[in-house]
Parts: structure tokens; sequence; C-alpha cells
């Protein structure tokens, strides 16, 4: 890996709480090396911050290798930067030209409201599950055996795909509508494909849709910005899925 | 040794759960809703704890430092869940989990623990199916099983290389479902900064709400702990950034003894360190070593051309490879456990055969170069195609390649910004997990009454090394299947004690406690960021309590730990206030408790004469430099006692470990 | 389940958005199939045509249901895409600073409610042009007449066409220095014996030469528009708009119905891609043929 330094212009947002405005603010970061993930820059930047004794900005991360879901940014206008089917930790700086400027700011969404600088919170994802995203087994252990009900390799896969979702808020974060539905498609359709899924299919997607609308989220237009923008590259066969899904459940349910 | 009492039930090791369990106290359904539990973390341990434990009728109180209890850090293990189903009809069973599992570990974890978590495997995928994660299947509808290090059979059950996002993706659905119907109140962005005592026994928990910076109590009857492990004070690891020691450092600052800190695992498949400013490392699943030879090149002349990006590596020819797994473990091969893998890649390092151009030129080849033409041509057959062209096989085995390990490829790839599919990959060893942890008996209890501790954040069934997909198992086992009994054993007698009050003097002083150790930091005049000190402590640790540990190293060690602390007080610097979103501060808390762990983990180390799994003191070693045990004086949980500030006045507990269903022997993979 | 989520909800919408723009493109198909009527054949036998098309279109029983509900489909895919765009507005209430959607998304897939309003203006342009002067128009539409000229006397003479076939000569209705008008148009194309007050038939309004008229050419009944230039211009600009709506409309349909199969996609995505240009294309030509064949 052959490393390479480059300087970059940055355009962060900040904001001290959720009850006071915000605004973007410029810095200047130097020998930032191209091996660096996006995060570690930010790491950089607030060492320098730190160091100039101001205080460094505020954004939510954990894992770092793209799996936690943790990790937001829209970054020069897209949810997790430029680079495709990677999460803003996964991003290399590589990406960036020497003297970029790079905006920063926060996921916008009235269901995400903004905590701190560039930290939203996003529990309105953990309500939507809450309200559906399980299968109502007790965890006793005493299920049937785990190979009692052979699955198609083509279901199992389809599901696998759909449980991928890291839950990040890309999808909301980039769709002009603020739409959820991404998300809560995916989960449905996880169960859907399932036989272990099917029995409360009816309640689960009217439950989940239900919430997600309480939650504040917009309306999927279909434009496929969500597709796109995925770091796991959750298809829009999901929410057709889920469109099913609740029409099957609104014309069947007492 | 009265003080440790692991309370192993009487009888054979293969009927000890289910009698035991038979004669569990109980708490009746009516009495449930009664009784508070806290339950802090919500990886796998936490989450199915805490489902399970609000199932039940229990109020339970959940806690997570993220965003929300799906990010926990299990949702970044790989590879697979380990399960004596013998699904494959390799001859597997529950005692040869159990023994694969205790060899793993060299004999140095307890056999009624490690038989029980092979036990109930079983029950856990049952349960994840029955949950609706999405196992690999294969054609014919029924799950598919792969091989994982220090096993000779296939029992490892995986979702891609996703298995630990859907196995707590599966965990976390259960809880929600707890959440939606009322009977978890889930607290999101809070970390618990202290427990409470009352009477000796766990009582509630000091927290601290991330957002508001609102120092908060929490009483309950029993507060479990499933916050994970402390790889994080080597700075660099494969734990998520947030990964911390503070739950369970601060229980044992409260008496709660910390069991083996210096086992430590240091996974062998990373990707290798590129520079200062990284922030931590990725890991490559270990099913990759399926498929991968590890090699370096046999000559140090090559190797530093191929530093120095003269050389490809390909252009190397076989005969000047060193395929050092296979040539020194010809029985396992590249699917040597983890400890020997990694500590195999540093002695080919150390002779200055590594492969990396970075600082420290630490890297070693995992090539699928062999596979690509061995499954190519297995798929040309496939196709009946018995004469494919040299293009052809290697397309296919590509192809191949992409299908099982497609996302892992791309992650690498999209880090390194190499193709793996063209280039060998380049790898090396980084810390992974921690075997040790908080000291916990047979029913997971604390040396506190009435607190509990679960999955890595205890220390009990992986031994001195942790075999590859048995975190995962561990964790559900804990908080599915024997928390769940052996809490209500505990809470059985808790019926009558009524709610427990947050006025109580034990919750002020515990607050207090808190309260000035925050203003001590807020306060804090220093020059330094807490970062700095972190690195500063990784490398100390790395470089000394690392993969090979010596006496003087050791002693070195835990002097320069002592200093860090010193200065660490002294000059830190965490901007912003107490009463906000503060990182810094949340941070500086954690480094605080990992610094104190590092010294303690050095002393562990040092007393330890014997060379053990995760544990290689370089004094004990073989003529061919494998690890040597000392079981006539070592076979021994260390458990240590907090005696106050200084860490050197820590106190050294030994849990005998007895073998009576094993033939313990020296540990051979050759 | 409520029985208002069948409104209310936003999934339920959606799929009234589908529905009524799928239907409204099945509109568009049996709009286009008549209009072409004013190009296809030429001379008094396209008029003629084109003329009966537009008697058939505003009085068969079923086609008058089917035009309610086009009305109501129209209506209702306005009225559901207004409420689904203000609830989308509301969910961002503060906006990103710097925002790149083109790299994610089709900026006509974006903008739907825009090229909707467009759209839905044209409508009411286009009807009050054609619909409205045709139905309610104070000023009285021509009737269809053709010109024949008498074998004996060589004198050409214009006649009133019925849809019984009947012909009644202009002059009929016309005062002269003969006397009074024996015949009379009420309301609007009901041909009436004045004397005795009975109806002798009705005949074709000539939408054919009002139409072509207001596209610039001269014809017997109507002279051409002088403003046909800009006319011209409008149409086929609104024909652009309605296919960067369809462009994305179509498919979409399907995807908010539900209909997302890896199988079909790729047809059903082709197959909206055809329709969204070769309508609008097709609705578009005849303005044009119309204007530049004068």
């Amino acid at each position: 890996m052959a490393s390479k330094y480059i300087n970059v212009n940055l355009k962060v947002w900040r904001q001290k709480n959720a009850n006071t405005k915000g605004k973007m603010e410029t810095y200047k970061l130097d020998t930032v090396s191209t091996d660096s993930s996006f995060l570690e820059m930010m790491d950089q930047l607030n060492e320098q911050l730190i160091n100039e004794r101001q205080e460094p900005i505020a954004f939510d991360h954990d894992c770092r290798e793209g799996i936690c879901g943790m990790c937001s940014l829209y970054i020069n206008g897209r949810a997790h930067g430029p680079d495709n089917a990677v999460t803003t930790c996964q991003l290399h700086m590589r990406k960036f030209d020497d003297g970029a400027t790079i905006y920063i700011e926060p996921w916008r969404s009235k269901a995400f409201p903004v905590i701190k600088d560039l930290v939203v919170d996003r529990s309105a994802f953990d309500r939507i599950q809450q309200a559906g995203g399980f299968v109502s087994v007790n965890t006793s252990g005493n299920t049937i055996d785990a190979n009692a009900t052979p699955i198609p390799k083509a279901d199992a896969d389809k599901a696998f795909e759909a449980a991928a979702c890291i839950g990040c808020g890309a999808c909301v974060a980039s769709c002009k509508n603020s739409s959820a539905m991404l998300f809560v498609g995916a989960k449905v359709s996880q169960y859907a494909l399932l036989p272990q899924g099917k029995v409360e299919a009816t309640n689960r997607v009217l439950n989940m849709v239900r919430q997600m609308e309480e939650e504040g989220f917009g309306n999927c237009t279909n434009t496929g910005a969500c597709e796109v923008e995925c770091p796991k590259g959750i298809s829009l066969e999901n929410i057709a899925r889920m469109n099913r899904e609740f029409m099957k459940a609104m014309i069947t349910a007492e | 040794m009265s003080k440790l009492d692991s309370k192993i039930p009487e009888g054979h090791i293969s009927q000890k759960w289910t009698d035991y369990k038979d004669h569990l106290k109980l708490v009746a359904p009516n009495n449930r809703p009664k009784i508070d539990i806290i339950v802090v973390g919500t990886g796998l341990a936490g989450s199915s704890a805490a489902a399970s434990l609000g199932e039940m009728g229990y109020n339970v109180k959940a806690f997570c430092f993220q965003d929300s209890p799906r990010r926990a850090h299990s949702i970044a293990a790989q590879g697979g869940i380990n399960a004596a189903k013998n699904y494959q009809n390799d001859g597997d069973s529950i005692f040869r989990l159990f023994y694969d599992t205790i060899k793993g570990g060299d004999y140095r974890a307890r056999e009624a623990n490690v038989h029980r978590l092979a036990e109930v495997s079983g029950n856990i995928i049952d349960q994840c199916v029955a949950q609706g994660v999405p196992f690999a299947r294969e054609y014919g509808g029924l799950l598919d099983n792969r091989s994982f290090g220090g096993t000779q059979v296939q029992r490892t059950f995986y979702a891609a290389g996703q298995t630990g996002q859907q196995l707590l993706l599966g965990a976390y659905s259960a809880l929600s479902r707890q959440i939606g119907l009322g009977r978890v109140k889930m607290y999101n962005r809070h970390e618990m900064l202290d427990i409470v005592k009352i009477d000796g026994k766990a009582r509630g928990i000091i927290a601290r709400n991330l957002v508001t910076g609102e120092i908060e109590r929490h009483a309950a009857h029993a507060v479990v702990i499933a916050s994970g492990g402390y790889g994080n004070v080597y700075f660099l690891s494969t734990n998520a950034m947030g990964s911390n020691v503070t739950a369970a450092w601060k229980i044992h600052k409260q008496g709660a003894f910390f069991a083996n800190p210096c086992y430590v695992q240091i996974h062998p498949t990373c990707i290798p360190v590129h520079g200062t400013n990284q922030a931590k490392l990725t890991l490559m699943s270990e099913s990759l070593r399926n498929s991968g030879r590890i090699w370096v090149p046999k000559k140090k002349e090559d190797a530093e051309a191929v530093r120095a990006g003269k050389l490809n590596p390909a252009e190397i020819a076989e005969d000047d490879r060193d395929y050092y797994l296979e040539r020194k473990y010809p029985s396992f091969g590249n699917l040597a456990p983890r400890d020997i893998s990694s500590r195999a890649a540093k002695e080919v390092c150390d002779e200055g055969r590594g492969i990396e151009s970075n600082d420290t030129n630490e890297g070693v080849f995992l090539d699928f170069s062999s596979e690509i033409q061995n499954k190519g041509k297995q798929a040309a057959y496939a196709k009946g195609n018995h004469n494919p062209t040299p293009e052809e096989i290697t397309a296919l085995g590509k192809q191949w390649l992409k299908e099982k390990y497609g996302n892992l490829f791309t992650m690498y790839q999209k880090i390194t910004d190499e193709n793996p599919y063209e280039t060998p990959m380049k790898i090396y060893p980084a810390v992974h997990y921690t075997m040790g942890g908080v000291w916990v008996d047979y029913n997971l209890q604390s040396s506190i009454p009435g607190c509990f501790v679960t999955g890595e954040a205890n220390f009990s069934d992986h031994g001195a090394n942790r075999l590859g997909a048995s975190a995962l198992m561990q964790g559900l086992a804990d908080g599915y299947f024997v928390l769940p009994y052996t809490i209500s054993n505990y809470l059985a007698d808790e019926i009558r004690t009524g709610k427990i009050s947050t006025d109580a003097p034990e919750f002020n002083e515990a607050e207090t406690r808190v309260k000035e150790l925050i203003a001590t930091f807020i306060g804090n005049n220093g020059v330094k960021s807490v970062d700095y000190f972190h690195k500063k402590l990784g490398l100390i640790m790395w470089n000394k309590v690392g993969m090979g540990r010596n006496e003087k190293g050791l002693n070195e060690a835990i002097a320069e730990l002592a200093e860090l602390k010193a200065e660490f007080n002294k000059d830190v610097y965490v901007p912003g206030s107490a009463d906000e979103l503060n990182p810094q501060l949340e941070k500086a808390l954690r480094v605080a408790d990992l610094i104190e762990l590092g010294q303690l983990m050095a002393m562990d180390a040092l007393q330890r004469n014997e060379s053990c799994g995760g544990h290689f003191r370089e004094e004990y070693q073989d003529a061919e430099g494998e690890t040597l045990r000392d079981d006539k004086n070592f076979s021994f949980v260390s458990a240590w006692e907090h005696k106050g500030e200084n860490i050197n006045d820590e106190v050294l507990h030994k849990e005998e470990l007895k073998y009576e269903f094993i033939k313990i022997a020296a540990r051979n993979y050759k | 389940m409520s029985k208002s989520a069948i409104l209310s909800s936003s999934i339920a919408k959606k799929y009234w958005m589908a529905l009524t723009g799928l239907f409204l493109c099945l509109f568009l198909v049996g709009h286009l199939l008549g209009n072409l009527q004013l190009i296809l054949k030429a001379g008094e036998e396209g008029k003629r045509a084109f003329n009966e098309y537009a008697y058939f279109m505003t009085h068969n029983p079923l086609i008058k249901v089917m035009s309610y509900l086009t009305y109501l489909s129209i209506l209702f895919h306005a009225v559901d895409g207004i409420l689904l765009t203000i609830q989308n507005k509301k969910a961002r209430p503060i906006g990103y600073a710097h925002n790149s959607p083109n790299a994610n998304s089709k900026f006509f897939a974006r903008q739907m409610a825009v090229l909707g309003s467009i759209i839905l203006i044209f409508i009411v342009i286009h009807m009050s042009n054609f619909w409205w002067k045709m139905k309610y128009s104070s000023d009285p539409m021509p009737l269809h007449s053709i010109t024949v000229v008498d074998p004996q006397s060589k004198t050409p003479q214009s006649l009133y066409i019925t849809h019984s076939d009947n012909y009644f000569p202009v002059s009929a209705f016309e005062n002269s220095q003969m006397g009074e008008a024996q015949m009379e148009i009420r309301n609007g194309n009901e041909f009436f014996n004045k004397q005795v007050d009975v109806k002798m038939g009705e005949g074709y309004k000539d939408l054919y030469s009002l139409t072509v008229a207001f596209f610039g050419k001269d014809t017997d009944a109507i002279k051409a528009n002088e403003q046909a230039g800009l006319a011209v211009a409008f149409y086929v600009l609104a024909m652009i708009v309605l296919s960067l709506h369809l462009m994305h409309g179509f498919s979409s349909a399907f995807q908010s119905l539900g209909v997302n199969h890896r199988r079909y996609n790729a047809g059903i995505k082709l197959f909206g891609k055809l329709f969204s240009i070769i309508i609008p294309a097709a609705f578009a030509m005849i303005p044009l043929y119309i204007f530049f064949t004068k």
C-alpha cells in the first residue's frame, strides 16, 4: 500500500444540541493519508481540534468495519459518501483528490432528529422493529429440530439478503422523501420469505407500516435512491414484496 | 480456598447440568413481575438474556452505550457458530465438541462449563432457526456447515460472512418483541459507570445518559453484566471503537474477581496495520483459511523485494515459498488453531520474512491461487467440460471464490485497494477476543452475590484460547439457556425483598464516586488528548503483553503502565462539559479503566510461568518453539481480587482445574 | 385494520397512485387512437372519421362511464399526489446544504410532482381549448358540413351532415331575401324545423376543423389560429413533460403494486420506456404534422 498524503477542506455541520440551531463550519486538515478511512480522517481532525482547544466534532461510529450500522454522515451530498456499497467507516480517503472540499452533514429527516453535530437519533428504527420485526417464539430452546423444516435455498438466500440490512438509515437520508420503506421492506421480506415468519405475516406488516408512518417518515416514490446508496445493496424487490404483503394484509385482515 | 467456590455440581459430566437444573429453585410466574433485573450490554449474551428474562416475566432494564441494541459488537462476528448437530455425518457429538473446546483452550477451562456449552449448542441452532435467522442452506433446503480451525469435523453453521450479525439480529428481534410488550425497558446511549451493592449484594447500577450527561440510579434485585471483552486495551484491535472494560472493571473494583486477564486471543487473519492514524483493525474471517494457503518467501531477499514493490509475489517460484503452517502442522495445516497460527506468523516475520511494506514489515500472504485451480477444475467437470483450458479453470475458480467469500473479498479490496482475486491477500495477526474476564461460578455469578456475568465478559468457557465459531455459541448459550435458570435460583430468595429503593445511602455513595470521577476529568486542565494515552497504552501492551511475553518485558510493562496512569490522570485533556453528549469524556472514562486492567494483565502474565494457548511466555517453549504448559503448577484459574487503588496490591486466588473426564495431554496439531 | 387505512396508509396511497396512473395510461392509448384520425386519413374522409369519433366519445354510454372514471382518476391522482408531496416535504424539515441526488436517481423520478403539476395545467388548458369549446362554449361550434357541386347548376352548395346520413343545405338555416330561414340549430347541433318545431336530425360538431385550425391550418369553417406556432410548441413541450412523467411513472406503478420479479423486471422497464416515448411522441406528432402541412 503506497501511502499518499492529501490536504482537504472540510465543511462540517456543527450543532450544540437538539435545541439549538446549527451551521456549517469550515476546517482545514493537512497530511491525510490516502490509506486512512474517512472516520480516521475525522479522528485526525478531532485530534487537531483538541490540540487547538476547540471542541471536537461528535459523530456516531462503532465497529468501523461496515456492519454495526452506527456510522452515518452525508458526505458531498451522498449518504456514506462517494463510494458505492460501503459505509462511511469503509470509505477511504483515496476516493478524494488533494485540495478537495468535502461537505459533511448529518442524516436529514424529521424522524432522525439531530442530537449533536453529526449525531442523529435513529431510535425510530428500533420502534418499528418493536412493532413487529420478530417471530413470536419463546426463548426456551424447546423448538423443533433446526432441520425439521427444509427451506428452499433460494428463499433462504433472499431472506438473508434482506436480513443483511444494518439499520444505518442511509436509505432514509438519501431518499428525497425521507422514506424508510427500504428498511421496513427488508425486515418484512426477511420474515415473509421464511416459513417461521409466515404465521404472523399479516399483523407484522400492518403494525410495522403503521409505526413507520407514526414516526414521520415520508412515502416511497420509487426513485430508487435508497437501493443505490444502501451500503449492503438491499434490493427494491423488498419494497415490492412489502407492498404485496401489505395488500394481502389489508384485504384479509379482520 | 473458600473464596472461590465454583459450585460445580457432582455427578457424571453428561448428567451434571440436567441434574443440577432439575434441582434449581424456581420463581413462580406470579412473583416474577415483582423482581427487577438489570442487563448491561446488548450483544448476543445481553440481548438473549434480556429477552429471555423479559419473556419469563421479570421486569428487565437493559442498557447499551450504542444508539441501538442492534449495534453491539457481536454483530461483527463473521465466520460462524459451532453446534454438535452432526448434520454432516462426520462423527461429531456433544463429547467431541466438548473435547475440542477443552483441548483448543489448552486445558485451562472448566470441564463442567464447557460440557454444558456443548450440550446446549444444538438448541441454539434450533432456537435461532425458529426466530427466523437465515442460516446458509444447501439446495435440499437443509442447513449447511463448514469447518473451522482446531476441529476435524464440519460443525460450523453460518450466514455468509455475517453470522454474528444474523444471530445478533435474531436476539435483537426477540429483545425488541419484549420491549414492545413492555417487559423490557431499553436504555440506549447509556453507559454503566458503577455498581451499587447493598449488604454485599448487587442492587443496582449508576449509569450515565450519554445524550444529556445525566447520572441516573437504577435499582434491581440482580445485575447481569454482558459488556463484552477488553481487546481495546491494545488500542488497535478488531473490537469496535466503543468496546470497553468499564462495566466489568467497575464490578471488579467492587469485589468481583477478575480471572485470567492475560488470556488474549490474537486472530491470525487480519488486514495488516497501514499507518499511525489507523483506529482499528479489520478481521478477515477464519473461514478463508478453508481455501487460502498461508505463506511467506523462503528467502529474506525475496521478502525485501516484495516489500519494496520490486517483486510480484505471483512470480515467486513454488519452491521458494514457505507454506509454514502446512510444513509445521501437516494434519491441520492452514486450519491450525488461532493462537498457533498467529504465533507462527510472528515467528516468520521476526525472521525478517514479513511481506507488508509498513513500519514493522509484519504481514504474510493468504493465497487463493491453488484453490482457484482446484475449484475451477471441479466446476468445469461438474459442467461436463472434461478438457477445460487454463483460462476457463481460472475463471470458474474465481467465480467459486466469489460465491463463497465475495463479501470478504470486496471488503478487503475496499480497505487495501488491492484485488485479492489476482494477488494474494496480506494478513497479520491482531487482537480479537479476550478469554479472560470476570470470574464466575457454575451459575455465571461473580463473587458479588446477585451480579452475574455472561458472554465474553466472563472468563468461563474458552480456557487459554478460544476456537473459532465458539464465541457466538457461548454468548447465546449463556443468555438463552443457562442464565435464565441460574439467576432464577438466586432470585427465588428475593421474592420477599420488595422494591429496592434508589434512595439508599449506597446509591448516594456510588453516584458521588461517579460524579467525582467525571468532575476530575472535566476539570483536568491537561494538554493531551485521550487518544494520545490510549495509543501509548496500546503500544506498551502490544509490544510487551502481546503475542510473545517474557519476564523482563512484563516487569517493564507494569512499571510503564503505572507511569502512564499517573501521566494520564495529570495530563489528559477532556474538552466539553459533563452535561452533554461528550464522546471524549466517554473515552476518558473507558481508557482510565483500560490502563488499570492492562497492568493487571501484565501481572497475570508474569505470574503464569508457562505457555498456554494465547499466553506465550518466551521462556517456556519446547525445542520447536511450541508452547510448554506446566500442568503441575499452573492448572488453575487465576482470579484477582481488587485491593485498593494500587493495582500491584491485587491478590491472586487460584481455582484448581480438575480434569475427570478428559485425559489431559500435550496439545498437538501436528 | 381500520377502514381508513385503505385511503390513508402510505402504502395504500401508492396503490391508488399506481392504479389511477395505469388507468390513465390506458386512457392515453384510447385518446391517441382517436387523435390519429386527424392525420391518418386525408381530406373529407379524415374529417368525417375524426368528427364521428368525437361524437362517439361524447355519446356512447360505456365511454361516458369511462370518461367519468378518467376524470375521477385524474382528480384522485392529482389530489393524492399533492397530499403525498406535502407529507414528503414535511418528512425533511431541514434540507442538505450540499446534495448530489443525481448520483443515485434520475431527475424526472424525483420531480414527479412538478411534472405532474405541469401536466395538470396542460390538461386544464387542453380541455378549455377543445372539450370546453365543444361542450359548453357560448360561441356555437361550427357543425360538420360538406360542399357539393350541383352537376346541373354547377354551383357549389354546402350541406350539413346528420348522424342518420341526412343532409340539410346550410342555406336553409340562413335568412335570405326569400324570407326567414326554415331551419334552426338548437343546443349546438340539433336541427329543428322551425315551423313545425320538430327535430329533424343531429349534426356533427366540427371538432376536426377546430383542431386543425387551432394548429394553424385554414379550414372552410374556421380560420387558422394566428398563434398556432405557440400552441404547437406548448403542446409539444407538454408531451415531453408527459413522457418524463411516464418514464418513471409507468414502471414505478408496477413496483408500487408489488410487481417486481427478476424475470420480468427488464421487460416491464423496457415496455415502460417504449410506452413513455412512443405515446407522447405520437401525440406530439399530430400538431406538428398539421402545422407543417398547412
